[in-house]
């Protein structure tokens, strides 16, 4: 017996990553402001960065608190190697720099790879903090070699143009890191289809069947960890291509590879997409959201641990439970429910974040004086009734919002139970 | 001769707690042998002790001729021995499909290779197809692990289990937590797959011992106490005082 | 000599410190096997929480409250949180805590700012204990010492003594069985991990006010107390001892040294002559080397014996 054709598969694979270079091509286009272009050549590099630490984290299993060593070594070779091209006037072209950050993440991976994983599970993750923390303080002791607090600059339009383009302006460096972004973002999703790549999920599921079926389990992770570390030091270079400067604090924290788990989490861990998604966020909050208000990252904190207790799979699973409901036609009766908890949950938040700004805006702002404007509206901190107000804006929404949530809670899983009925009845007819 | 299988005077001690205390066997390729012994009495931990996945404390296990205690799971199983699990023990986000075919990768040569797709390697997925038939499990290719009932799970543990192509086979008890249905339609299952391999199992049902066992081994208190055709084991004295010997032991015999 | 006794006693006291928060994590992740990557929050929370209730009562109250407080607060944080993806696995667990780090950071900051906070040592531990040739041995250094060490004695003494001692024992290797005789071991998880906190806030109210009070303090000793974990060996209390003492010493001792690399190789009779890099490599003093100490030891450690010093589980 066959299994089921599927002749739409090629056309939609296709279609999906057709879509996606359109997309990577014409975005520019559309949002052509400075800040959007930087936004979008930010997101780019982000997506390789993501993807390869989800190759990591959700494909092999390896939760690591240490992504940045490779990124950042990515764009110190970077850095580094443009020097050496411009000072000693080599002709090798900006484009291959990325590919020098990605074979120097590699080589580094050898070892500490070698060294990471040897254990599994939650002693990794402690290892990988400890070999993050090694190299920022090493990084940090030769200040000669890695640049000390003022960073190596560089300049990105250094030696001759290429076919007439200097990478000077930014739309330049926009293509450079898109076309990057499209083919690690394709070789990346290959490997999922490799034995090795299989193999890695395997090891994921039970490394100690794995062993069981004639593979050493600590080489597939340690294979898998270099390749990853590939991809992460092409995405650490386009960065220092994209921002001109390379600073060791910064680059090789624990605080950037926080950044890293934390966003490729909330963007999903389990779709392959799911860290594009996660990628897109992270720029969005820390450019945007971190004009919006100062509480920005207390706000990242609480969506991330909301997320890891109530959705794990991150936004991608949301998506996707979503698309199987639609799939099985049952989206349409949750749609008023989605508006309730939209609505609810917008005054529960509204008097929320008023209190976090008044609170914030006494903390930081004191001197302005004790008017901070919330959206639009000046709440004077020093009265109560801006307090008092908050708080019963805050409660009644969490109240209200707790209602909706029950009869939505209930309405899905009706619509689950509907949904497994009919699969079960469609099996049995096979 | 080369056994298949050989224990020499094997030991294991768990702090000071003997729980293999000199088991000595030797199975022959191609044979069929149940291993049966109260609980407790250590049969998985002999299984462990073969398939590597504990040290022993002194003694030899050998492998068709060659020594493998010692050694580790992965390198014993490029050897030409697999098991399965008491406890399902396959991938379970994994569809049936490519849980077969992550069995059959590595004995075809496939290693750690990343250059190369899945979807590319004729021989891997023509061995899961045929494997997927041979377990009954074709209706499920693409089925996630962790969705089948369990008695498909334990039909996909053996598949995993035979898709390298091993001579010799430790399976632990496959039948644990069947119906008695199931448990006949499994026998039938376990005898074709491991047609011409050297086969051991540890079992509790005494229909599925003397049905498909060519010879039975007996493990009390971390000793083989006999090995021998089922019917002499049967009429072994101190086999009688140990293990069989009882009216519901005689009454599951008749079953299957 | 006088050098090598008073940072011998400094080093102790450190690694009793360490001792103290690795102590508390190895608990938690011997008996739920969580690894609370909170676990330095709530040292800090200690810390501040002393500094705000010493600022009211004074702070011998403090000594006691501000545990209990920390301990209850990750009780809480135990059964609305943690429980709810214990049965996600021992990643989300790690995740969840994670988040909680974030989350306690910025509360700090919030609340207290982002400044060095003015928590003071009370009266009766300010000046030297004693003095050993001329050098001081502070009096609250001595006390951090003394409070490790009975908190030491009274978990060991809880443990092996104590009713609920037994209770957690089981419960650490057989969960479903202390539940089937009749025990809540939901409850005890919570006592654990709230026991956990606590003994991390306590370090954090004698530490906080004999170094310095602020938000960098949690991730300025949290992957070092990970380091001691692992080089001890995982879910092993006596090797979390050895390891913190270990590495408390000889950090200690390498901060004090003064001393190039190169001049300590040409002690040892090797002349060095280099360029470059490794030129620069040579010229760090010993004491700059300092802050990589412990993570070179866990690297070492993993590459010649993965279970730890004295690990016995293998994860």
């Amino acid at each position: 017996m066959n299994a089921v054709a599927k002749p739409s598969m090629p056309t939609a694979r296709l279609v999906t990553w057709g879509g996606f270079a359109a997309l990577l091509v014409v975005a520019p286009l559309l949002l052509s402001s400075s800040l959007a272009l930087n936004i979008l050549s930010q997101i780019g590099y982000l997506i390789i960065i993501c993807l390869s630490y989800n190759m990591k984290l959700g494909q092999g299993g390896m939760l690591s608190f240490g992504h940045a060593v490779y990124t950042g070594l990515g764009s110190f070779a970077a850095v580094i190697a443009i020097n050496y091209f411009s000072n000693h006037n080599i002709g090798l072209p900006l484009v291959v720099v990325p590919l020098v950050g990605g074979l120097v993440g590699a080589l580094v991976a050898v070892p500490l790879g070698y060294v990471s994983t040897k254990k599994a599970g939650t002693t990794f993750a402690m290892i990988s903090l400890g070999i993050g923390e090694l190299v920022v303080a090493i990084a940090m002791m030769l200040p000669d070699v890695f640049g000390g607090d003022g960073g190596i600059s560089i300049n990105r339009t250094y030696g001759q143009p290429l076919l007439g383009v200097t990478f000077g302006p930014q739309i330049q460096v926009y293509y450079l890191i898109a076309v990057y972004c499209f083919v690690c973002t394709a070789l990346m999703f290959a490997f999922t289809g490799t034995p090795l790549g299989r193999m890695l999920n395997a090891v994921r599921d039970n490394p100690e069947r794995v062993a069981f079926i004639g593979f050493n389990t600590q080489l597939v992770r340690w294979y898998s960890f270099i390749i990853s570390g590939f991809f992460a030091g092409i995405g650490g270079a386009l960065a220092a291509i994209n921002f001109e400067i390379f600073n060791a604090a910064d680059a090789l924290s624990g605080l950037k590879s926080g950044a890293y788990l934390l966003f490729t989490f909330l963007g999903g861990v389990t779709f392959f997409f799911g860290p594009i998604i996660g990628a897109i966020l992270m720029v969005l909050a820390s450019v945007l959201l971190s004009e919006l208000t100062s509480a920005w990252l207390l706000y990242l904190g609480f969506v991330f641990l909301i997320m890891v207790m109530y959705a794990p799979g991150g936004v991608a699973s949301l998506i996707m439970v979503n698309v199987r409901m639609a799939h099985f036609g049952k989206l349409r009766r949750l749609w008023g429910l989605y508006g309730g908890l939209l609505v609810t949950g917008v005054v529960m938040m509204l008097g929320v974040a008023a209190l976090i700004e008044m609170i914030y805006h006494r903390q930081l702002n004191a001197g302005a004086g004790p008017v901070v404007q919330y959206l639009g509206v000046p709440l004077d901190t020093g009265a109560v009734t801006p307090w008092l107000g908050a708080a019963a804006l805050a409660v009644v929404g969490w109240a209200l919002m707790e209602g909706v949530r029950r009869r939505f809670a209930r309405a899905w899983s009706t619509a689950q139970e509907e949904i497994e009925s009919e699969i079960q009845a469609r099996g049995a007819l096979q | 001769m080369t056994y298949a299988i050989e224990l020499k005077d094997l030991r294991k001690s768990f702090g000071k707690t003997e729980i293999i205390r000199g088991a000595n066997l030797a199975v022959q390729p191609g044979e069929r042998v149940a291993v049966i012994g109260p609980n407790g009495a250590g049969k998985s931990t002999l299984f462990n002790l073969i398939s590597g996945r504990l040290t022993p404390t002194s003694g030899e296990v050998w492998l068709n001729g060659q020594r493998i205690d010692g050694k580790k799971p992965y390198e014993i199983n490029r050897l030409g021995l697999a098991r399965s699990f008491q406890i399902t023990n396959v991938f379970p986000k994994l569809s049936v499909f490519e849980n077969l075919r992550c069995g059959a990768l590595w004995s075809l040569g496939h290693r750690y290779t990343f250059l190369r797709f899945l979807s590319s390697l004729t021989d891997a997925n023509e061995r899961a197809e045929t494997l997927l038939r041979q377990v009954g499990l074709a209706g499920k290719r693409d089925v996630l692990a962790i969705n089948l009932t369990y008695a498909e799970q334990r039909a996909l543990e053996i598949g995993v289990t035979i898709a390298g192509g091993a001579s010799v086979i430790l399976l632990d008890e496959p039948t644990a937590g069947m119906s008695t249905t199931e448990t006949t339609h499994f026998i039938n299952l376990i005898r074709e797959v491991t047609e011409g391999k050297t086969l051991l199992t540890v079992e509790h049902d005494m229909g599925v011992v003397f049905g498909l066992a060519d010879k039975i081994a007996v493990v009390v208190y971390g000793e083989v106490i006999a090995f021998d055709t089922p019917e002499r084991v049967r009429a072994d004295a101190r086999v009688q005082e140990a293990y069989l010997g009882s009216p519901v032991a005689d009454a599951q015999g008749g079953m299957h | 000599m006088e050098f090598f006794t008073i940072s011998l006693l400094n080093g102790l006291s450190y690694g009793l410190l360490l001792f103290m928060l690795s102590s508390g994590l190895t608990l938690i992740f011997s008996m739920m096997g969580v690894l609370n990557f909170a676990h330095a929050s709530f040292y800090m929370l200690g810390a501040y929480l002393a500094y705000l209730i010493s600022g009211v009562v004074g702070y011998w109250p403090a000594l006691i409250v501000a545990p209990i407080a920390v301990g209850l607060l990750g009780a809480l944080f135990e059964q609305v949180c943690l429980r709810r993806v214990h049965k996600f696995g021992h990643v989300p667990e790690l995740l969840v805590t994670f988040g909680l780090s974030y989350l306690v950071l910025e509360v700090v900051q919030l609340i207290w700012g982002r400044a060095v906070v003015p928590y003071g040592l009370p009266e009766q531990l300010q000046g030297p204990l004693f003095s050993i040739y001329g050098t001081q041995f502070p009096k609250s250094r001595a006390f951090i010492m003394l409070v490790a060490v009975l908190m030491l004695l009274s978990i060991w003494l809880v443990l092996t003594r104590t009713r609920i001692g037994y209770i957690i024992q089981a419960a650490l290797t057989h969960p479903d069985t202390v539940e089937a005789l009749g025990h809540n071991v939901p409850r005890v998880f919570m006592l654990v991990f709230g026991g956990g906190a606590a003994l991390a806030g306590l370090a954090g109210v004698v530490a906080g006010n004999t170094y310095v009070t602020e938000p960098a303090m949690a991730y300025a000793v949290g992957p070092i107390i990970f380091v001691v974990v692992v080089v001890g060996g995982m879910g092993s209390l006596a090797g979390a001892f050895l390891a913190s003492l270990l590495i408390g010493v000889i950090q200690t001792f390498a901060v004090a040294i003064d001393r190039s690399l190169g001049d300590l190789l040409a002690g040892m009779g090797m002349q060095v002559t280099a360029s470059g890099g490794l030129e620069q490599v040579l010229r760090l003093t010993v004491a700059q080397v300092a802050p990589i100490l412990p993570y070179l030891f866990m690297v070492l450690i993993l590459i010649f014996r993965p279970k730890g010093l004295l690990g016995t589980r293998e994860t």
